[in-house]
């Protein structure tokens, strides 16, 4: 494998300062909840539904709580106490509630002791569905088998999740191993997430769990005709961002993009709300075994990828130590950074090459998700496959994990049929064609990749330093990442943190941290 | 499929260039050569490649050569195709509405305002509606700005308040009569389905509504923006792809200039 002569020591002094802003930041999650951890928390006691006006029932039974003043006790408290007083079942009590003809918060309660014991009799189908899930995604792919990292990433979009499931099928045969559908503009920062098999979407299709469900199963069909497991990808990012990991998990979706920050910087989501809300969904993802994907690609759509890329490497560090903190293991850390410098560059193509063989060396477990050129397509189709090209060159030389396919249509239009497939023919052409060029070359001692690469590496490192003596809070209101400046009391979604009381129960946390082997 | 080096197609057309009727130019005059793909739903077959030959002629292709054609599985197919288009324009009949100020350079706009206006131009912008691409609002304001275009932060004689993406139109107009703008900048990159054009007009009407039309500048701006668009919908000015931030804020202050704004 390729290799480049890196210095020990920062990285070594890079990770720990990592650790530590990681280690400072739990402190304060540890005794926040959101509303949207409690919607999870419903949906995983097996609430789900609408109410008469399209409402989600979880919606309804934690504004439930939230309305009588008691949010701060969490909604296990009462809905188990609501099962133990009532003897119906936690879907009976959440539509009696969205009813009207019951106030949990008012019912006798139970001794904590008994709510607690209770609590985790009834989470434990759920834990053991999702556990079988992780188990029946293993069986396949020993038994079908997988295609070759770097897995190829495509994207369906059509708003119409049957019209998805065609693009997704077709984009399988033609050599995809993991197809993302796209969630419709705005979605993430919707308060609540839509329900059942949805036909209109804007620039994306609706998560749902309906259609994870459609999809997961059309996608299970070609996995078997194609010979290869077909990994499913949504979006567990904006303001729902553990109940769509709690979906994900229960329709044995395969990867999720799940980053620490991105909320915060790119969707005005409120600081404290996006870290809270983080670390339940990547419990989930972590335990469901699911690979998450971090959105590091997008500082360099709004900061010069030059320089700004020591901001990507840093905030890997990051990510990595808050998916550590989660139970996720590093062979489930699909961390991110993009091939977006300007091609005008001079030895552009270099400087793209060491910050990926840098990212490889750093995180030799985690498959690595590298993100295609976005920022400098420009409509010219025949240069853009070209860029894309070369962005699969350095893929493959540098062993990327999972590789977002490039568009040449990149910048007109969410993908055709005829893109996607052209853009699987020249990934599979070139790791095909150039598959042991890392094995074979050896970078230059002193020259620009080994030089480039620790340069970045120092300046993460120092910035990392910087960010522990500030705190993550404090970094974030400067606005070192993707130049963007985010207040801790600004953003959406702020009224949804409360601080846990002392009568707050999370089963799930306990019950998955550290994954299937924690008991 | 293809026919090799040498193209051995006769050419007894006339080569003469007319610009009432351009034909497209691959590399004789007048011989209407270009390249087309496009998939067909129908299984990989030669039936599917002559679908796709007649198709190709009813576009008006003469002679379509498909040079390509590959299986998408499902039952789809994909073809490239060669011909030569029989149809022609009248180049000198063509009018195309364009934005009409000289493009300054920073320096000049910051002497331009200095000179005519006197006082700092505030502008504001966002990307509105359910939009979330920040890309060409922070290529047009953000300090940097895009391939090697400052933004409009920079300016000293201009203050940018860029609003960032999924800014309801209400939170737009709000923030512009807050700081007295002059101009408000509107980014739509997402254009699937048209839905930025029920999002620019809203905007347009709540400017109206709130009776500041007339002392604000409206542009609109993204790689499917024309200008014409933007005319059509009550603004001022519509940029598409390859406009950078001097293109943007010359027009704004020669407006304003034109409009007697002070």
């Amino acid at each position: 494998m390729a290799y480049i002569h890196l210095n020990e020591e920062l990285i070594k002094r890079a990770r720990e300062a990592a650790r530590n802003i990681a280690i400072d930041t739990q402190k304060f999650i540890d005794v926040h909840s959101t509303v949207a951890i409690e919607r999870t928390i419903a949906r995983l006691y097996g609430i789900d539904g609408v109410d008469e006006n399209g409402v989600p029932l979880p919606n309804r039974i934690v504004d439930h709580i939230k309305e009588n003043g008691a949010l701060e006790d969490g909604l296990t408290y009462y809905l188990v106490n609501a099962v133990l007083e009532t003897n119906l079942s936690t879907q009976e009590i959440a539509e009696e509630v969205a009813k009207g003809n019951l106030n949990i918060v008012k019912l006798n309660k139970h001794s904590i002791e008994e709510i607690q014991r209770k609590a985790y009799e009834l989470a434990y189908p759920m834990v053991e569905r999702i556990k079988s899930n992780r188990k029946k995604r293993e069986d396949m792919i020993s038994k079908i088998g997988e295609g070759d990292k770097p897995y190829l990433y495509v994207i369906v979009a059509t708003g119409n999740i049957y019209e998805d499931v065609v693009q997704a099928q077709s984009a399988a045969k033609q050599g995809a191993d993991i197809i993302a559908v796209i969630r419709t503009t705005g979605q993430s920062l919707l308060d609540y997430v839509p329900y059942g098999a949805t036909t209109e979407g804007f620039g994306g299709t609706y998560a749902t769990q309906e259609n994870f469900r459609i999809m997961r199963k059309a996608l299970d069909e070609v996995s078997y005709e194609v010979g290869r497991y077909i990994r499913l990808c949504n979006y567990c990012s904006g303001l729902c961002m553990p109940e769509i990991a709690a979906m994900g998990a229960m329709e044995r979706l395969d990867v999720m993009l799940n980053d620490a920050l991105y909320g915060i910087l790119f969707r005005d989501i409120n600081m404290q709300r996006t870290i809270v809300d983080q670390f339940f969904s990547r419990v989930i993802n972590g335990f469901a075994g699911v690979i998450i994907n971090t959105g590091e690609d997008n500082y360099l759509t709004t900061a010069d990828a030059v320089e700004a890329a020591h901001t990507v490497l840093a905030s890997q560090f990051i990510n990595e130590q808050f998916a550590k903190m989660a139970g996720i293991p590093e062979e489930q850390m699909g961390l991110g950074h993009a091939f977006e410098m300007n091609p005008d560059l001079k030895d552009g193509f270099l400087l793209e090459l060491a910050q990926a063989q840098m990212a490889r060396q750093i995180f030799p477990k985690a498959p690595l998700k590298y993100m295609p050129p976005t920022k400098f397509m420009t409509g010219n189709i025949f240069k853009g496959h070209i860029q894309d090209a070369l962005f699969n060159v350095v893929s493959i030389w540098t062993h990327q994990g999972i590789q977002l396919l490039g568009m040449l249509t990149e910048a007109i239009h969410t993908p055709f049929i005829s893109d996607r497939a052209l853009s699987i023919e020249n990934a599979r052409y070139i790791f095909n064609n150039m598959k042991s060029i890392g094995d074979e070359i050896e970078f230059k001692r002193g020259g620009i990749v080994e030089r480039r690469a620790n340069e970045v590496l120092s300046k993460a490192t120092m910035l990392l330093e910087e960010i522990e003596r500030e705190g993550l809070f404090t970094t974030l209101e400067k606005g070192i990442f993707a130049d963007i400046k985010r207040s801790r009391y600004a953003g959406k979604g702020l009224d949804g943190v409360f601080t846990k009381g002392e009568n707050y129960i999370n089963a799930f946390i306990p019950l998955m941290l550290g994954g299937v082997d924690n008991e | 499929m293809s026919s090799g080096l040498y193209s051995m197609e006769k050419k007894d057309f006339d080569k003469t260039f007319d610009k009432t009727r351009v034909k497209a130019y691959g590399d004789t005059m007048n011989d209407g050569k270009v390249q087309l793909s496009f998939t067909l739903p129908l299984p990989y077959s030669d039936e599917a490649k002559e679908a796709a030959r007649q198709l190709a002629l009813k576009m008006g292709i003469e002679e379509p050569n498909v040079t390509y054609m590959m299986d998408l599985g499902v039952g789809y197919t994909f073809f490239v195709v060669y011909g030569s288009c029989i149809h022609s324009v009248d180049a000198t009949k063509i009018v195309v509405p364009k934005v009409e100020t000289n493009t300054m350079s920073m320096d000049e706009v910051d002497e331009y305002i200095r000179k005519n206006i006197g006082r700092k131009v505030v502008v504001v912008g966002a990307c509105t509606g359910t939009d979330a691409h920040t890309v060409g609002i922070d290529a047009i304001m953000n300090m940097k700005g895009y391939a090697g275009h400052y933004g409009l932060e920079r300016y000293q004689m201009i203050d940018a308040y860029n609003l960032g993406s999924q800014v309801p139109n209400e939170v737009l107009v709000a923030k512009a009569i807050e700081v007295n703008a002059d101009a408000i900048l509107v980014s739509q990159v997402v254009t699937q389905k048209n839905v930025h054009i029920p999002n620019m007009t809203e905007l347009v009407e709540i400017v109206e509504a709130e009776g500041i039309r007339d002392r604000v500048i409206l542009v609109a701006g993204g790689p499917r923006i024309s200008h014409e668009l933007a005319k059509e919908l009550g603004y001022d000015a519509g940029f598409g792809a390859g406009s950078f931030a001097e293109d943007v804020a010359s027009f704004i202050v020669q407006e304003m200039v034109a409009r007697g704004i002070k």
